[in-house]
């Protein structure tokens, strides 16, 4: 047995940042290493080279490297679809590696649904540059201009049938071309060559449903998760988090895991884990040890009082995002003006897994094995609370179990640094399930207020909608700075809290209309189980359930189609083609009252949402069925219609945007994180519920608008945006209730009818 | 106290000895023997991310004392391989029927057990036979597809 205490004289301040040093009495690991070289410096890839971005093996072969990771939704293959398309060769050629720090740059990771607005750009520009690049080596071979060449899958030919391949020209060397790349590292970071990629009426891959292999790999039971990797000497981690958020230890007692093998217990402030040997002992370890607590105050409102909480408290920051016609100069002299409320809970990504990683501090180097979807974050945050150069650190993405943003995958990869750091020895850390859904990062919870004026012309003149909620980055949505995450946090590194919210995008024209957000404290300030980041399209649907409820509780109180109402707003022709076509598809029936069918206990409903993110715009209708006795909301019908630009990969957008509608639609029906007042109480499935499969739709129905003219655009998070909203509206179309308060349980569905039991 | 066990897993046996009785058969399989399916998911037999057959019968691994196991274990590694696979696996690949695929090893031997006993499962028996398990990123309409293609064979 081996306890290790942190003590305060381990605080170093290094490089600019503090860094908490862990004291490991006996380990013979240097605390303080010499910097290994960075991996990606000692290859010298950097993005202003061809060669960071794509290599050419010996068979021809390409290897492709993607500094964004799949999170689940294939995106591998639409990177493939593009390089193949821009290099002529065959899609099955492409091999697109993602994520590794030392092998890939640092394109932001997965983020704001710009694996192929963004990060497929460069990755388009280096395979058209290198195919530019190839014909002209193949011209000087046969002596001839290049414009005499064709190139067929790889094959470079010349009009009297000479030929040469891709491996032959440059197979296992390195493309000695420069590009010119923008300076910016992250979501934002271009390069691009010499060469102009193709027109779009050229493309043959681009467009076509190509399966992905990692399906079948994961269905024979061959693909390799984060929580798979396994290393020699490798020690089991487990957090043991307060049972009062933001309390710290005051002592533990070793002697309570005195049973168990090679228990080592590492404290510090709130920090705390235990590691051995044995994964089953881990796991004991961290239910039986005896620890005393701090009397932390407790830290949380009654549940109940939290959306009062938002409307008293005092504002951090905000914004003013559209402010055009003097809204509050109609608004005070409108004969009457039509306003609602609306409430988002807190809600938890909930992973499938509670988050893995593994980490092997080693005296000059150190390795990162990490599920989070910014690998290039991680591998800084790791460095930094380790003291280290991040040039030091590797970090190796591997599939998570699920991700929708800043989940708990980059605190376990910081976790298990400390635990490594400690111990000596590389530690994986798994969470378990109380900690993947009580202590992963929530999506902020929030307060909507509409307000609008409607002329006797049924046009809307005024339209004020404001919101005030907790900060989308209460923590930042990455790990890179350490005093974002949960061991830092609990270590005692301060937080200087950002303001941030947003404002619904898009474009109902209005002559006098303002759009504004502010964002108010956390609730506690360091630790904390309910401290908010980004969850798949962070702020999209608590707005747009606000705004587009609202647009609809304009459209009927004034006696308005919804959809009528919403075309005579939308002058954009791509939005109105969005509406269109959903409305189309659904078989859309005018209507400008509830219409309140009903069959028995079964009300049904349809309704109509609108929404943009960024340029993507998508329409949603859906008809549902309201259980009057059992206050059951039971989606049955969607359909979907989605303009994203030209379409990559028809089949996997469809697949991406059925995962939104039921990701979404579960939380709608069901999702709101429950706590008293010391802590999260919603710890597992029985007490964060989600979607059974018996709740599914009977069907999806995808309207897929595809604009080969223009750009491709994110597609991973638009379609969520609407789905609250489509429901609420249908449950008000089905019942003639508004749910202003989301999620839309069946006891709150009770309630509103008025239902007792 | 170490506890000597042999457990027959897709078809092998392995000896093994184990500190605690009680350990999930899980961990038996993940820890000791190497295998990355069945998965962890919530220990807590709530998700189905740990599921494997024991004499054909589909249990939570993660609930399942090790020493309680005797019979025959198949795991997903079990149910087919790319040269045979079980008609579900070359259902769920048709309908590319995974997301971040995390839980597809419940489904699948969820559903595997279900279509043994109930080969011409209608959607609605398919729906209610594979209730309770999870899956977060929302493929529930890709594989309730993979299944019914399956069933309706």
């Amino acid at each position: 047995m081996n306890a290790i205490t942190l003590s305060r004289r381990s605080l170093l301040a290094a490089g600019g940042a503090l860094v908490v040093h862990f004291a490991a009495p006996g380990s013979a690991r240097a605390q303080l290493a010499p910097s290994g070289r960075a991996p990606d410096k000692a290859s010298g890839r950097t993005p202003d080279k061809l060669s960071s971005w794509l290599a050419v093996q010996q068979n021809g072969d390409v290897l492709a490297y993607f500094g964004k990771v799949d999170v689940g939704q294939g995106i591998e293959v639409a990177i493939g679809q593009i390089v193949a398309e821009e290099l002529d060769v065959a899609f099955q050629r492409v091999r697109v590696i993602m994520g590794d720090s030392a092998l890939t740059m640092n394109q932001g990771g997965a983020s704001g649904s710009t694996g192929v607005e963004l990060g497929a750009v460069p990755l388009r520009f280096a395979a058209t540059e290198a195919r530019r690049t190839l014909v002209e080596m193949a011209a000087t071979k046969f002596a001839v201009t290049a414009d005499r060449l064709v190139v067929t899958d790889g094959i470079v030919s010349t009009a009297d049938n000479r030929r040469i391949s891709y491996g032959e020209l440059i197979g296992g060397r390195d493309f000695d071309v420069p590009m010119q790349w923008n300076g910016t590292l992250g979501n934002g970071l271009t390069a691009r060559g010499l060469a102009q990629p193709k027109p779009h009426s050229a493309y043959r891959v681009v467009g076509q449903s190509i399966p992905r292999d990692e399906v079948t790999r994961k269905v024979f039971a061959q693909s390799v998760f984060v929580g798979d990797v396994r290393v020699p000497g490798m020690l089991h981690g487990r957090m043991i988090r307060p049972p009062v958020a933001g309390a710290a230890v005051v002592s533990f007692d070793q002697s309570s895991v005195a049973a168990l093998k090679d228990v080592r217990v590492v404290a510090k402030g709130g920090f705390l884990g235990v590691v051995a040997p044995k994964e089953w002992d881990a796991i004991r370890a961290a239910e039986t040890l005896k620890v005393v607590w701090s009397n932390a105050a407790p830290p949380f409102p009654d549940q109940a009082q939290l959306h009062d909480h938002i409307r008293a408290a005092k504002v951090l920051g905000g914004k003013t995002e559209f402010d055009e016609g003097g809204v509050d100069a109609v608004i005070a002299t409108a004969a009457k003006v039509i306003t609602a409320d609306y409430e988002w809970p807190f809600q938890s990504h909930a992973s499938m897994a509670p988050a893995c990683a593994l980490v092997d501090v080693q005296p000059d180097k150190v390795t990162v094995w990490t599920g989070t979807q910014k690998p290039h974050y991680c591998q800084i945050g790791v460095a930094k609370i380790l003291g280290r150069d991040p040039a030091s650190v590797h970090a190796i993405w591997v599939h998570g179990p699920g991700s929708y943003g800043r989940n708990d995958a980059g605190d376990a990869a910081i976790d298990a640094a400390l635990l490594s750091q400690a111990v000596g020895a590389p530690v994986r850390v798994q969470g378990m399930r109380h900690e993947g859904t009580g202590w992963d990062p929530k999506g902020p919870a929030s307060v909507h207020a509409g307000r609008a004026v409607v002329d006797d012309t049924g046009q809307m003149v005024a339209l004020d909608f404001a919101t005030k909620a907790f900060s989308r980055v209460d923590i930042e949505s990455n790990e890179s700075d350490p005093r974002h995450s949960l061991a830092g946090q609990m270590t005692g590194l301060g937080l200087k809290h950002t303001p941030a919210f947003g404002a619904p995008e898009g474009a109902y024209a209005v002559p006098a209309k303002r759009l504004s957000w502010a964002s108010v404290a956390p609730l506690l300030e360091l630790g904390s189980p309910l401290r908010s980041s980004h969850l798949r399209d962070p702020v999209g649907p608590q707005l747009i359930f606000g705004y587009e409820s609202f647009i609809d509780e304009v459209a009927f109180q004034t006696k308005a189609d919804p959809v009528d109402f919403r075309l005579r707003h939308l002058p954009d022709p791509r939005a109105q083609a969005v509406v269109k076509a959903a409305a189309e598809r659904f078989g859309w029936q005018p209507r400008t009252a509830a219409s309140q069918v009903a069959a028995g206990d079964i009300m049904t409903g349809r309704g109509i949402a609108y929404a943009q993110r960024g340029h993507t715009l998508v329409a949603i209708v859906v008809e549902l069925n309201v259980n009057r006795s059992t206050g059951e909301v039971q989606p049955a019908r969607y359909v979907v219609a989605h303009e994203c630009g030209l379409i990559i990969n028809p089949d996997g957008l469809r697949r991406t945007i059925e995962g939104n509608i039921i990701h979404a639609t579960s939380r709608s029906l069901h999702e709101e994180v429950m706590f008293n007042r010391n802590t999260v109480t919603s710890v597992d499935w029985l007490t964060y519920p989600i979607l059974d499969i018996i709740e599914a739709p009977k069907v999806i129905d995808i309207v897929l608008l595809d604009r080969p003219d223009h750009p491709p655009l994110g597609a991973g998070e638009a379609s969520t945006r609407p789905v609250a909203a489509a429901i609420a509206n249908a449950i008000f179309d089905a019942t003639g209730v508004r749910l202003r308060k989301a999620p839309f349980t069946a006891e709150r569905m009770k309630a509103a009818l008025g239902v007792h039991v | 106290m170490t506890h000597a066990l042999t457990l027959k897993v897709d078809g092998a046996t392995h000896a093994l000895s184990v500190d605690d009785p009680d350990m999930p058969l899980l961990y038996a399989l993940r820890d000791e023997l190497g295998m990355n399916n069945p998965r962890f998911g919530c220990g807590l037999g709530q998700c189905g991310a740990c599921t494997v057959h024991l004499d054909g019968v589909a249990i939570r691994s993660c609930l399942t004392p090790v020493s309680a196991v005797s019979g025959e274990v198949t795991t997903l590694a079990g149910l087919g391989t790319e040269a045979h696979p079980h008609p579900l696996q070359t259902a769920f690949i048709a309908e590319q029927a995974t997301l971040c695929g995390y839980c597809i090893n419940g489904w699948l031997m969820t559903a595997a057990a279900l279509l043994k006993d109930k080969p011409r499962a209608s959607e609605a028996e398919i729906r209610a036979g594979l209730s309770g398990l999870k899956c977060r990123c929302g493929a529930h309409m890709a594989m309730l597809r993979a299944v019914s293609r399956v069933a309706q064979a």
